[in-house]
Formats: structure tokens, sequence, C-alpha cells
């Protein structure tokens, strides 16, 4: 951790979460944090527990044991609403839409703008669709039609405006452009940057190395349910990463003869 | 982020151009191209059948029976379309119907009267509301075991369908109750079930005020946030086919006059004199089309604008985004299922009501009715798809076949035949469609 990280208070840490289907570990004591204006990337093989540990964190999924502290605080996050209450908005890697509806429905689902009477203000929500839109994606017209017949990149710039509209403090991005060609890969790429300038922070998985050391501030790195380590970007290779992800090593520990393995 | 564009850009202009085909035309009016499809096929039915029976089908007369007929299962398909649509089905509405009809009509017949005396003023206020609120309990105990004990809707309403038939017959051993309230009778329809001519005029009229509300009040709510609107020529036409279409119906059923002799002792009632030429006096729209009215005036309002609706469909689109949007998916299906009791206790009002009686085997088959007119309507059984007019009009396409049958004299076992035939044409032509228009 670095001198100016460690005096501030996180936005959220988690203290040994553990989470177990059945006899299976899926997370095992993993500690991690994140502050305010940080990309921290949660990076490890598949079944790695890097969605699950998340999803205790958006309230999709109960910790067995372990601690969340928002802002140094103890916070009980038990269900979605709850996550979101702590303003911890998540972009699921399924994306999470409900296909036959449209757009501005599944932005606010769960949280409907209503008219003085209590009825949908379906109005408002369009007009609210817009404006965020207008931001991320310029080009999105199809606000009426169910999000079934929108494109990949379209249905994910959706569940990333709903993310972005309701002022997140706590960003979890699932696999953020696991489904997007280069150039919209680009633009959240961008998007991303400008969220960490808000002061916004960030969790990030990805499978891809080169996005984690282009974005990422710190890189926490999970094997088999535990964490390997977290280290800062600038303190280490692309190959020691590597090493961590697949032997669990950390880059003080990996021989010289287990990088070249890996570099083949 | 998105590179591509998909060409439909229905929302997107602003301007409001000429379209320059009959497809341009309609999609500016933007209106459900299947909900016109249901309405060619309605068209068709009763053309074919006016045919068929020699111009009786289309007489003012017998399009009045059928809307009275119509009425309960067009009431119960608005309920089973929110049902269908959040992935869940039941099957239990025909049992159900019994139950709370058989309650109904001993707390009229027997219980009441012992209180009150019979034909108390109060005793159908009574009776209804106690059907209301047993059929409200026993969908939410069905509900409430679908969502919370995790059995299959399926499994529930299937145990249902058995349990309650049982529990119609105990209530009262198998004997057939009558008579009824005579208050309670008019929820039923009948010669003196009607609000007459007059009325009926009435309601046409506010229907159309509310017709032309609707699409001022949209277009205005529209302009303050700069959308695009419909072109001005098609909200002027369909105000316009809308309210036409109407008063058209109120104006044709009106030519429907009660019979000599009800209208004579009408005139005696009156203390006049009945006119040596005879006299004209319509039964008007029967009370049991109007409560079907009511309830699809308040179920498309539960379905698209409040939060309940949108949380049915949002679950029966991705139960699990429901999940993570933070919708309390239990307590929506919990609530889905109590509409449905709700739906089925007014449905069951008007069946006892109009039979005068009640007898264990009421509403037997009727959830088979009430699903097929759901799902010709258009809702899909994979849920996540449906609209309550379309519902209404499933139940009134059902109803038409088995009336035009019965009037042009097919023999019973063929009228099954015709009835499972075209539930299962119809339902493959919209699949065919939806693939159609989806890709």
């Amino acid at each position: 951790m670095t001198q100016e990280t460690m005096t501030r208070v996180p936005l959220v840490e988690t203290r040994d979460i553990r989470v177990a289907f059945g006899g299976v570990h899926a997370v095992d004591g993993v500690s991690v944090d994140l502050c305010p204006g940080e990309v921290v990337a949660l990076v490890g093989g598949n079944g790695a527990g890097k969605t699950t540990l998340i999803k205790t964190l958006s309230g999709a999924h109960r910790a067995d044991s372990g601690e969340i502290y928002i802002g140094g605080d103890r916070a009980q996050i038990d269900t979605p609403r709850d996550a979101k209450h702590y303003a911890i908005e998540t972009i699921y890697q399924t994306l999470a839409l409900a296909e036959n509806i449209d757009a501005p429905a599944n932005m606010f689902l769960g949280r409907e703008l209503t008219t003085r009477f209590g009825t949908l203000d379906d109005n408002a929500m369009e007009d609210a669709a817009r404006k965020v839109m207008g931001r991320l994606n310029p080009k999105f017209r199809n606000f009426k039609v169910p999000v079934k017949s929108l494109s990949g990149g379209q249905r994910q710039s959706v569940a990333i405006a709903r993310a972005v509209h309701f002022n997140a403090r706590i960003l979890i991005m699932d696999e953020p452009t696991a489904a997007l060609g280069p150039a919209e890969t680009a633009q959240v790429a961008e998007l991303i940057k400008q969220l960490k300038a808000e002061g916004i922070g960030i969790f990030l998985i990805s499978h891809d190395i080169h996005d984690v050391f282009d974005l990422a501030d710190r890189i926490s790195v999970m094997l088999q349910g535990k964490l390997v380590g977290t280290v800062n970007k600038t303190d280490v290779t692309m190959d020691e990463v590597l090493a961590m992800i697949i032997v669990g090593k950390l880059p003080g520990e990996v021989t010289q003869a287990e990088l070249d393995e890996l570099r083949g | 982020m998105a590179v591509t564009e998909a060409p439909t850009a229905t929302a997107g202009s602003t301007e409001e151009q000429a379209p320059r085909s009959f497809a341009g035309m309609l999609r500016a009016t933007e209106i459900d191209t299947r909900l016109l499809g249901m309405l060619a096929a309605l068209a068709v039915i009763w053309i074919g059948f006016q045919i068929w029976s020699g111009g009786t089908f289309l007489t003012p007369r017998n399009l009045w029976n059928l809307s009275v007929q119509t009425s309960a299962v067009a009431i119960m398909a608005t309920g089973m379309v929110l049902v269908i649509v959040s992935r869940n089905i039941d099957l239990s509405v025909g049992s159900m119907l019994a139950v709370v009809g058989m309650a109904m009509a001993l707390l009229q017949a027997e219980i009441l009267p012992d209180w009150l005396g019979f034909d108390h003023p109060l005793t159908w206020v009574i009776a209804l509301a106690a059907g209301i609120a047993l059929g409200a309990v026993l969908g939410a105990f069905q509900g409430f075991v679908v969502a919370y004990a995790g059995v299959p809707s399926f499994i529930v309403t299937l145990g249902g369908l058995l349990v309650w038939r049982g529990v119609a017959w105990a209530m009262a051993s198998g004997r057939t109750i009558a008579p009824m309230d005579s208050t309670f009778q008019l929820l039923g329809g009948g010669s003196r079930g009607n609000i007459g001519g007059l009325w009926s005029w009435v309601v046409g009229l506010v229907a159309c005020a509310g017709i032309v509300g609707l699409l001022i009040n949209g277009r205005r709510k529209r302009r303050t946030f700069g959308f695009a609107m419909r072109p001005r020529w098609a909200e002027i036409a369909i105000g316009a086919i809308g309210c036409g279409v109407v008063l058209l119906a109120v104006f044709y059923l009106n030519r429907y006059n009660l019979p000599e002799q009800v209208a004579r002792e009408r005139f005696t009632a009156a203390g006049k004199e009945f006119p040596a030429g005879g006299a004209s006096i319509p039964f008007g729209l029967a009370n049991p089309v109007l409560i079907a009215m009511g309830v699809l005036l308040v179920m498309t309002f539960i379905a698209t604008r409040v939060r309940f609706g949108r949380y049915v469909f949002a679950i029966g689109g991705n139960p699990e985004a429901a999940e993570l949007g933070g919708i309390k998916t239990k307590t929506t299906i919990v609530k889905a299922f109590t509409l449905m009791g709700v739906l089925v206790a007014i449905g069951a009002a008007v069946q006892v009501a109009r039979l005068n009686a009640a007898v264990s085997g009421l509403g037997t088959l009727t959830e088979l009715y009430v699903i097929a007119a759901a799902v010709i309507g258009g809702t899909s059984l994979a849920g996540g798809v449906g609209t309550i007019p379309g519902a209404i009009l499933g139940a009134l396409v059902m109803q038409s076949l088995q009336s035009g049958m019965v009037l042009v004299g097919v023999d019973a076992p063929l009228q099954d035949i015709a009835v499972g035939v075209v539930l299962v044409v119809a339902v493959a032509i919209d699949s065919i469609y939806r693939r159609r228009a989806s890709s």
C-alpha cells in the first residue's frame, strides 16, 4: 500500500470474508479495500472467487462470516437494496437486464420515478435515461423498445448507465468489456478514468491483463478462494501478476524458473 | 458504446413526416400490430358466423348475449395475464370460482336471511365483500406457497384445482344453493341487470371523453419533455376511430330491446299506459359487461402504470435481474396470486348471479378457458409478455367461437375440437409473428 492510500479511510473494506457453497470455500478469508478515486482490479482464474466476493458487497449473496466497512463504519449488506443504500452500484457480468422491458424501465428497475399520485413517471424516466445516455453513448436512440432487441454493446451501455445514474460512490464492474468490440472497450476505459477522476472508487474484475495494467491503481489477486495478495501496479510487472494468478506466489517469492516457465 | 445501430428509429426523430406507405402509417400510430391482428381475426370469425348462420350472428340480440357471456372469463383472464407474465400459472381458478361462488350463495341464501331477513339491502354488499375477501385469501395462500415454499405454481394450483373442488362440494354436500338475493342477481345481467339505453349512451360518451383526454394528456407530457410525438393526423385518427367504435357499439347494442312482456310490466310499474303500437325499451349495457370494462381499466392501470405491474413484468423477463434490482420478488408473486383470487371472486359473483344459483360443479374447466383467453390474447407462457386488452379480446374470440357454433348448431364434441384447434393455431401464428418481428 502506498503512503497516500494508507492515511485515508477506505471507501469500502472487507475483512476476512468467507462464503462456502456446500463444502467448497468459494471465498476463504478475503480482505480487500478501496479508496476514493481509486481503481482496484480483482483478478484470478475462473472459479477464483472474484464474482462471489463482489456479490457479498452488492448484496446478491450473503457472506457466511467476515465484516464489511463502509467509510470506516461497520455495514450490514444483506440485500441488493442495502448495497444501493450505501451507494454501491454493480454492473454484473450477466448485465442483469429484464429483456422484455425498455431501457429506461431497466435503468430505474426497483427505483422507479413516480408522479405525485404514486404512478410510474415513464416520461421522467425516459428523460433521465436520455440525459445519462447522452453522456455515455450519444448514439443510443432506442429508448422505447424492449432491451431484447438491442445489440450487445447497447445493452452494456444500459447496464452501465444504470450504475452511473444513481451517483454511485462505489462501483463494481464485473467484466464490463467482455461483450464489447475494441472501440466500445476503449469507451468503457475512458469512462472508468472519468469516474475515477470524479472520486468514485471502482472494483474492476477483468481477465484482460492489459486492461488491468492500463486502468488499475492496485491489483488484488485471488486463487482458489484465497487472496494471494494486493500489489501496486507500479511495483510489479505483468509477468509477476501472472505468476500470482497462476501459481499463487507473490513477486518476492516467485523464482526466475517459474517466471520463465510461464512465459513458455 | 454502440457502433452499430438498429435501423428502427421510432422514437428517434422529432419531425412529423408524412409516411410514404401503409406500413409506415401504421408504425406512426404506434399501435400494437398484434392487437390489430387479433381484431382482424375477430372480424373474420364474426363475419364467417354471420354468413354461416344466415344473418343471425351479428344481430344486436346475439352480440348483447355474447357480451354478457364473455364477461366472467374476460374478468378472470386479466388476472391470469399477470400470473402468466410472472412465469407462473393458476390452474385452480375454476375450482376456486366454485368455492367462492358457493360461499357467496350460502351466505345470502342460508346464513344472512337468519340475521337480516330475506332481500335485505345490505345482503348483496356483504355477500360480495365476503366473496372477494375469500378469493383474496385463497389466492394469497397459493401465492405464498409458490413464492416462499418454492413449490412450482403448476403443482400448487393443480393441488388447488382438486382441493377447492372438493371443498366446494363439501360446503353444501353437493346441493344446489338458490335463489340469490334480488339485488345480487343484478350483477349477472338479465332483463333487470343492465343500465338502460340512456345510461349506455352516457357510458359511451364518458369513454370517448376518456380516450380523447388520454391522447391529449399523453401528447402534452411528451411535449414538455421534448420527446418525439405521433404525427397529428395519427392522434386524430386514433381518437376518431376509438370514439367511433365505442359509440357504434353502444348504438348497436341499444337496438336490442326488452321483450314486450317485460316492457309492458315496466310501464305498469311506472303507472303509465302501454302504447298501443308497442314500445322499444333498450336493454342497454349489461352490468357484467360494465364490471368487465371497469376491470379492464383498473387492470390496465395496474399492469402499466404502477410499480407492482412493472415488477411483475420484470420478474417475468428476468427473475434474477429483478432480484438484483432490489425488487421484493416473493411479495410481488403473492400479490399477483392475490389479485387473481380477487378477480376470480368477481367472476364468481357474475356467474352465480347470472345462474341465480350455485352448484358444486360451478366453473368446471373455466381455468382452461381463462388461460386460453390470456394466451390467445398474446400472453406468452414463457413469461414477461402479455397485455390486459389482449386477454379481453382473447376471451371475446373464444366466446364468439362457442356462441357462434351453438347458434349454427354445431355438435358439442365438434365445438370442443374447433376451440382446441383455434387455440393451438392462434398461438402458432403468434410465435411465428414474434420470431419474424425479433429477427
